[in-house]
């Protein structure tokens, strides 16, 4: 493989690892949890790198993404005090450890392949010169690494899918039929903790946290269906590391910044265009309704003063914009798609019902 | 360097004096508005606005070559204004909820920010460096200048949360009821979140935008846990703040390689757990150690309450026992510790043959506790060992 070849598979493997675990963050709206799990697994790096001297040894990962559980637990144990709220526990903790971490960077670890701007960007630029060979295959440590992880987190949401659904959909049916919600929220934030770590060396502390909630947020935009959303976070992570790519060799930038920004792209072009959740989407289905509303309103109305004395008067034209209290322009639009409809005739400035206007008029009254 | 020494550098030394002074400002506004994001269960709010405020900074200097803290400091009140906004249009419009909303905000805007960064500093142009500083704050770096920008922003937000203090307090406490008084209750919103950015933006320099998030959660944590008066709770949170800015800010200069903003929020870290464990009241110590008074107190009764029923079955109350009876109410030294307790009282007694009785005043109480409690009167077992079962 070409090293160009080599960086973008490690970019997609960290997205699709992060879009998996992701997906269960965003639903169980714990989405937060990675924020504070991927600022919190610094001191585990820091430390396990100066005891092994190898960021990607299994044991320094497992290190580290005991951190970020610890993190957790610290979190929900400050939450357990009840002097806190839940938002606030969390910001009260993570800070701590990842000052810790930045600290032990600066005093003991600077400029020995570990400082502030890898901790926040990753060196994902560098990863093919750094090769392991397995199998026979001679590839850069990060594609083993994330390869890994990926296969860990599908292998893991495959086994559990059952429990993982039922307990971010229905907690209370989880706990009544024993499924351990606690266990199923640690298993879910430790796999946040070791694909955090996966991910750090190659995009950095902080923008994992986009690829964890920007690629499952569009795809909840998308899909009602768990299954379909978890494919089509993994898609559209893996679209956001290659556009990322894509965009970082082009203006020379970092790859990582750029993913992260690739990725809240995706978002914003599917929160403006998803089908039926969509903004436009949203604002077309609130017009239609308007619409059919308005022209409902006006057939209820033609129906209650026909055959009366006033019949005339009021089943006109003009009298529409006070009585409805509608702009000219608007009564227009309505009379006319009334018409279209075939549920009304104008006869010069009077408007009757059709029989089928009729028919509708006394349905929508029933209603 | 001790103490003294690092006194009287404050006074004497510029650098430093202006690195204390800096770092208090920003700990008394971020602890004043802290206060507001803390009860309003908004704590994450300034994490994701210190988060989205960097992509300002760089586009500010990008479009504008400067470096001036007034221009970044718009460029980043700007960014960190358009997060809010997405985030409040993402959890209004869509089912996306708000810590999705809040989270992808922050890590997107970071790392276009990042983005940028990294591509100004690829495009050699000299002016740009020391922009990185913002990420993690370099106090050093600030002068006196600075130390005047941040004071004026500071005294005008202050001025503001003075003014609005009343409208500040309802929308804190009760939005919903705001709403019905006809409070514009949206733009108040937006005011107070204004504000949040303003302070993270003075903290950009000192703590860098990675770690300013805890500067606006920190304090008010510890604060509320001293007081229930939201004025209270505001000086302190002020104070706090200003104590672990001044006090992290003179600590990481006087030390060779320790970066500001990790030091600050160290501090103001320990002043939250000090708080949690210690503030009277709410401290988790003394509800311990009130929780094992009560338990304590309650077992005293108890086991008064069950030499009574004893005794009082047996023919008289005053009737005595030998520790091996009593054991069957309560187990191993609680026992020896309740009836130590109730010998102190004077409510029980140990007779020469080793055996444990109520003394008269001990008989008194125990009918006391009884007799607030009717039912159990009522159910005390009659002299002839039957017991007088309380119908309905």
């Amino acid at each position: 493989m070409n090293p160009r070849l080599e960086i973008v598979t490690i970019a997609a493997f960290v997205a699709a690892a992060c879009a998996l675990p992701g997906t269960f963050l965003v639903l169980r709206r714990v989405a937060l949890m990675s924020d504070a799990i991927s600022h919190s697994i610094l001191p585990g790096i820091v430390i396990g790198f100066f005891l092994v001297g190898d960021r990607s040894h299994p044991l320094v990962i497992a290190g580290a993404a005991l951190s970020g559980v610890l993190a957790v637990t610290l979190t929900e144990g400050l939450l357990k005090t009840r002097r806190v709220d839940k938002d606030a526990a969390i910001g009260l903790v993570f800070p701590v450890l990842f000052s810790i971490g930045v600290i032990l960077i600066t005093r003991y670890a600077s400029g020995v392949h570990l400082d502030v701007d890898a901790v926040l960007l990753g060196e994902l630029a560098f990863a093919p010169f750094n090769r392991a060979t397995y199998f026979g295959l001679d590839l850069p440590v990060g594609i083993w690494v994330m390869g890994a992880i990926l296969l860990l987190n599908v292998i893991a949401i495959l086994l559990f899918y059952k429990e993982l659904k039922l307990a971010t959909f229905d907690p209370g049916l989880a706990a009544a039929l024993g499924f351990a919600p606690t266990l199923i929220h640690y298993g879910l934030m430790t796999l946040v903790s070791v694909t955090a770590v996966g991910a750090f060396d190659h995009v950095g502390s902080i923008l994992v946290v986009a690829l964890m909630i920007a690629p499952p947020a569009a795809a909840y935009l998308l899909t009602n269906s768990l299954s379909r959303m978890l494919v089509i976070s993994v898609v559209l992570g893996v679209l956001a590391a290659f556009g990322g790519y894509l965009v970082a060799s082009w203006i020379d930038t970092s790859i990582a910044g750029a993913m992260a920004t690739m990725s809240g792209v995706i978002f914003m072009i599917t929160l403006l265009f998803a089908p039926e959740q969509g903004l436009i989407a949203r604002k077309r289905l609130s017009r239609k309704r308007r619409e059919r509303f308005a022209v409902e309103m006006l057939l209820v109305h033609l129906s209650r003063h026909e055959n009366t004395a006033t019949e005339a008067a009021e089943n006109a034209m003009p009298h529409l914009t006070g009585e409805l209290n509608w702009s000219p322009e608007f009564a227009g639009a309505t009379v006319e798609r009334a018409g279209q409809q075939g549920l009304i005739e104008k006869h010069g400035d009077q408007l009757r019902l059709t029989p089928k206007g009729r028919a509708t008029a006394e349905r929508v009254l029933m209603r | 360097m001790d103490v003294f020494q690092t006194l009287s550098l404050i006074v004497t030394d510029y650098t430093l004096r202006n690195v204390a002074l800096g770092a208090g400002i920003l700990g008394i506004v971020s602890g004043a508005l802290s206060t507001f994001a803390v009860l309003r269960k908004q704590s994450l709010l300034g994490d994701a606005m210190s988060h989205a405020a960097l992509p300002g900074v760089v586009l500010a200097f990008i479009i504008t070559g400067q470096k001036t803290p007034l221009v970044l400091m718009l460029g980043a009140l700007i960014a960190g204004w358009l997060g809010v906004v997405l985030v409040s249009v993402i959890t209004s419009q869509t089912r996306v909820k708000y810590d999705s909303a809040l989270g992808l905000v922050l890590a997107v805007f970071f790392g276009f920010g990042m983005m940028l960064l990294t591509w100004l500093q690829g495009q050699n142009i000299a002016s740009q460096s020391g922009l990185d500083q913002y990420l993690f704050g370099r106090a050093a770096a600030i002068v006196e200048h600075d130390v005047q920008t941040m004071a004026l922003l500071g005294v005008a937000v202050l001025a503001l949360v003075a003014v609005f203090w009343k409208e500040f307090k309802l929308l804190s406490f009760n939005p919903d009821y705001a709403a019905t008084l006809g409070f514009p209750v949206r733009a108040f919103d937006i005011a107070l979140t204004t504000l949040i950015v303003a302070a993270v933006v003075l903290g950009l320099q000192m703590v860098g935008v990675v770690l300013m998030s805890a500067m606006l959660v920190a304090p008010a944590a510890a604060a509320r846990q001293w007081t229930d008066r939201l004025g209270v709770m505001i000086v302190l949170s002020s104070l706090f703040g200003a104590v672990a800015g001044a006090g992290g800010a003179i600590i990481s200069s006087t030390t060779t390689r320790l970066p500001t903003g990790p030091t600050i929020v160290l501090c103001i870290s320990a002043i939250v757990l000090i708080s949690l464990l210690f503030a009277p009241n709410r401290g988790i110590v003394w509800a311990w150690l009130r929780q094992q008074r009560n338990r304590a107190e309650l077992q005293k009764a108890m086991l008064l309450e069950k030499v009574y029923q004893v005794s009082y079955l047996e023919g008289s109350p005053l009737q005595t026992h030998p520790l091996e009876e009593l054991r069957t109410f309560m187990r191993g030294s609680q026992l020896e510790r309740a009836l130590e307790a109730l010998k102190q009282d004077g409510y029980m007694h140990l007779d020469e043959d080793g055996r444990w009785g109520l003394t008269p005043s001990g008989v008194a109480q125990a009918e006391a506790i009884l007799r607030e409690r009717p039912r159990a009167l009522a159910r005390r077992p009659s002299p002839d060992g039957l017991r007088q079962e309380v119908v309905g």
